[in-house]
């Protein structure tokens, strides 16, 4: 037997931004088992609900994230709403739909920017980042800032988009659709880059379902789960397949996410078309009281929260599962055995978000 | 698709393209619209309620009844916008334009002179 060694990996890694700690136990350039920490930038945003009230806690809970802003505040404000029993207007609800789907788009290209980056195609990153650019001048545009948007409250959205610039926003993302099929399919057919993807990280299906994988992980290894078909929001109304693959290696997981790119601009061009006019959103009395969980599908996978309160303004307890969350151990399943210069790839292929999963 | 050069038309557009970026500073960024920049009062309008006040998650914005002062401590803002939508003569508003850097934090106040309305 080769001699052990542990490598540490992080919290500081150049590949990585994010604080996430691990062991890597290695035999030669192989890795035995990793053994993760967490916990660097808890901030407890999860114990303030004590001290703001639940009104104040939509503008707490978009910080959880800088990526997933909007879908933080929205999986908040519909807990909320479900307890409360109000009905948000249909409108906001295709709102609600539309800048979801951008934000799987700019997290999208966020991610296969990071990816290039960590194989060294450097010309690809800055080429993703570029197209991600309009996504965030879209959300310049509509909701005043690119990366906190505070459009949701609890009862509906802020802001409206109004036609014009629902069309201007699809006429931007036709457009993109061409150069995004030029970038992509650099991602999924040059030799360089399938040389470092295909069959490294296999995850198989048994696997996934075993460490509870989530959201792109989950379904690039062959697994139909995607929490956007349970309905909430406009999705209800809105036609599209779960994009999944049965390849299970570190491609497919990019091939999932392709296809979502594309996915997400079909389905903001159906919303754009089915979008009712009206209201906004609707005056909420009183404070919320009881318990009730809400799920949804972020670009990373799918988020959970737990709201639970007790008839005053401040909330009892406020829980949040991240995806990231959710998908180390199969990240953990993926590091064993592999090679060591494939470390940092096989950390990215499950698209971490550290600052969500440690709150 | 090609398995090599995939990459090489990309290359060659951004070659004979204008750059994607614009050299900040020298070329000022123009802010849409909507952009929240800073919150902006007129203070003629304020009846210094103090709803704002009690709103603010970071607790930025500090109103005197008495001294018919408003105050805010712009690195504290957070730009949510909250104030606005809770005021309830509609006098606060955010606008574009970020308050610039400074060596140290800083509390604007703006004083209200007529007299309260009854
Ligand atoms: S809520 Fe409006 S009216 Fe009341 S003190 Fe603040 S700015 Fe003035
Ligand atoms: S925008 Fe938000 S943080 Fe800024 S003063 Fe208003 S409520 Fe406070």
């Amino acid at each position: 037997m080769a001699n052990r060694s542990v490598v540490p990996f992080g919290p500081q890694h150049p590949v990585l931004p994010e604080p996430i700690h691990l062991d890597l136990v290695m035999e030669d350039e192989t890795v035995i088992e990793a053994v993760p920490s967490i916990g660097y930038v808890h901030r407890g945003l999860e114990s303030l609900v004590k001290k703001k009230d639940f009104n104040e806690m939509v503008y707490v809970t978009e910080r959880i994230c800088g990526i997933c802003s909007f879908m933080h505040g929205m999986g908040y404000c519909s807990a909320v709403e479900k307890i409360m029993n109000v009905e948000v207007p249909r409108r906001a609800d295709y709102l609600r739909t539309i800048w979801s789907e951008m934000s799987r788009l700019h997290s999208h290209l966020l991610w296969l920017g990071l990816l290039a980056d960590a194989f060294g195609f450097e010309a690809l990153f800055m080429q993703s980042w570029r197209l991600r650019e309009k996504i965030l001048d879209m959300f310049e545009i509509s909701t005043g800032g690119r990366v906190i948007f505070s459009v949701n409250k609890i009862g509906g959205v802020l802001k409206d988009m109004p036609k014009d610039m629902l069309k201007s926003f699809v006429a931007i993302l036709n457009d993109m659709e061409k150069e995004l099929s030029e970038t992509t399919s650099v991602f999924l057919n040059e030799y360089t880059v399938r040389s470092r993807l295909e069959g490294v990280g296999i995850i198989t299906k048994e696997d996934a379902i075993r460490r509870g994988a989530v959201g792109p992980m989950m379904r690039a290894s062959g697994i139909e789960v995607d929490m956007r078909k349970t309905g909430y929001a406009a999705y209800s109304d809105l036609d599209f397949e779960v994009i999944t693959s049965d390849k299970c290696d570190s491609l497919a997981r990019c091939q999932v996410r392709i296809g979502e790119l594309f996915q997400s601009i079909a389905i903001i061009r159906q919303a754009v078309d089915k979008i009712p006019e009206g209201e906004i959103s609707v005056p909420v009395k009183g404070n919320p009281d009881g318990e009730c969980f809400m799920r949804l599908e972020q670009p990373r996978g799918e988020a959970f929260y737990y709201v639970r309160a007790n008839g005053t303004k401040f909330l009892d307890r406020m829980r949040v599962r991240t995806p990231t969350f959710a998908n180390i151990p199969a990240m953990l399943q993926t590091l064993q055995g592999a090679q060591f210069a494939d470390v940092p790839l096989l950390i990215l292929t499950i698209d971490p978000c550290i600052s969500c999963t440690e709150r | 698709m090609a398995q090599f050069m995939s990459f090489t038309k990309t290359v060659l557009k951004n070659l004979i393209s204008k750059p994607a970026t614009t050299s900040y500073p020298e070329v000022p960024k123009e802010y849409p619209q909507r952009t929240r920049g800073h919150v902006e009062i007129s203070i003629e309008d304020c009846i210094l309620c103090g709803l704002c006040m009690r709103s603010c998650p970071p607790g930025a914005i500090h109103v005197d009844r008495e001294a018919k002062k408003w105050s805010i401590a712009r690195f504290d803002c957070i730009q949510c916008g909250y104030c606005v939508e809770k005021c309830p003569k509609k006098c606060l508003s955010i606008v574009p334009g970020y308050t610039k850097p400074d060596s140290s934090k800083h509390t604007e106040t703006i004083k209200k002179e007529e007299a309260l309305p009854k």
